[in-house]
């Protein structure tokens, strides 16, 4: 774990295209509150794939950010052969 | 379901499922589940249905277990073939898990229900809770390296032909007709406690003989199954409250990835310590509301605000059990840090 300074080498670009891909999800389903729940709850046809579909997007786009979040603030996995062996 | 159903949601419930699900997301990436026995009765609080609660929880819990085995998978540490075995019988073990409750609802009511998983939570987790303690503080006091169990090494030793298969990260050959009930078990556990992986890992660990850092990884992936199918089950419904989930999902993102980031650092005995621990708590959590629910069917008499203040107190553990295995796990990754 490193502090968090600016450094090109992190991942700025990747945290930047995900925060707001993310932030365009959560975005999209709180300012449409309203429309989102009347669909996510319908039980015919295809919409009870709805709420799973969501949950994938939102793994995928929120998920990536936080993995550069976490790259960029220097917290980052040990390299396997250094991992602490009992 | 009605819109009733759904609650409006305020800034400070959004902000406990923030927290919670932050927590409830460092524990499941580092010992593989954790979170749900903390957040559906916390969504209930907030005055979410039961069954929205319960459905809102798996819609958040397979995106989570994804991310989480996917990070675990890049470290090497799960076994895909042995979740994906275990993950067959679990799915049953739900579903067969999900009848008995519906059977004893109907027997003897919603506080039946509430009793039957009580008494589950605490014979199974004190069992296998002190069990997994045990071990845990051998290896501590020993320091010797993580050894297959006497068990495991008889599970490995029994030759079924035909029914061989050899898990290659876990290091075990042994045969499905010791993983598929191992599976069952795990999906019974989780239809009746939520967390089905104080079963699946355990299971792995002393049955199977995977390395307790492969078993809690692997765990990721038995729970990404049960979720999604969970999900689409209670979705046909219409009974998931997608915002609730997807708050959860918010802060538990950040959560798995830490956890599993930890599990790198520590040595493997941490994650037994963790889960020993959450066990434990979670076991007095439950016992404390046994009273509640014999007095409920007229088989114990407490005052009414003897039972509230049992309830919260119960409740109160829960939180702590959470909180306590987060604090070991930051604690773990902070002080193997300084002494890199």
């Amino acid at each position: 774990m490193k502090s968090a300074t600016f450094s090109p080498g992190r991942p700025w670009l990747g945290l930047a295209v995900s925060g707001v891909a993310s932030g365009m999800c959560y975005g999209a389903l709180f300012v449409y509150e309203k429309e989102v729940m009347a669909f996510f709850t319908r039980t015919d046809g295809w919409y009870p794939l709805l709420p799973v579909l969501t949950a994938f997007v939102f793994s995928f786009t929120h998920g990536a950010f936080t993995g550069y979040f976490w790259e960029v603030v220097g917290v980052v996995a040990k390299p396997v052969r250094e991992q602490v062996e009992e | 379901m009605s819109p009733e159903a759904f609650i409006t949601l305020e800034p400070h419930s959004i902000v406990f499922l923030l927290i919670v699900g932050f927590i409830g997301g460092l524990v499941s990436g580092f010992i593989g589940s954790g979170g749900a026995f903390v957040l559906t009765p916390g969504m209930m609080s907030l005055g979410v249905p039961g069954v929205v609660a319960v459905a809102s929880n798996l819609c958040h819990k397979f995106p989570k277990a994804l991310v989480g085995a996917y990070k675990r998978y890049q470290y090497g540490q799960v076994d895909v073939k042995l979740g994906l075995w275990m993950a067959l019988t679990a799915s049953l073990g739900m579903w067969w898990g999900a009848g008995i409750q519906q059977d004893i609802r109907r027997a003897y009511g919603e506080a039946g229900s509430n009793l039957y998983v009580s008494l589950a939570f605490v014979v199974v987790l004190t069992i296998v809770g002190l069990f997994v303690l045990r071990d845990a503080v051998r290896l501590y006091r020993s320091g010797v390296a993580e050894e297959t169990s006497r068990l495991a090494r008889w599970v490995q030793s029994v030759e079924i032909p035909g029914t061989m298969v050899h898990f290659r990260v876990a290091n075990t050959r042994v045969s499905v007709l010791f993983v598929l009930p191992l599976g069952f078990l795990t999906g019974l556990l989780a239809s009746t406690i939520a967390v089905g992986g104080f079963i699946g890992v355990p299971g792995m660990i002393y049955v199977l003989g995977a390395p307790s850092l492969v078993a809690s990884a692997t765990e990721l992936v038995i729970a990404f199954v049960m979720g999604l199918g969970g999900t689409f089950k209670f979705a046909l419904g219409g009974m998931v409250d997608i915002r609730l989930a997807m708050l959860i999902l918010l802060g538990s993102l950040f959560g798995i990835q830490l956890g599993a980031i930890g599990t790198t650092f520590v040595k493997p005995f941490m994650i037994k310590v963790v889960m020993a621990t959450v066990m434990l708590i979670v076991a007095v959590s439950r016992a404390l509301v046994l009273p509640v629910y014999l007095t409920q069917l007229g088989l114990a008499s407490l005052d009414p605000a003897m039972m509230k203040m049992l309830e919260r107190t119960s409740f109160a553990f829960m939180v702590l059990a959470l909180a306590a295995g987060a604090f070991i796990i930051v604690g773990a990754m902070l002080s193997s840090y300084r002494h890199a």
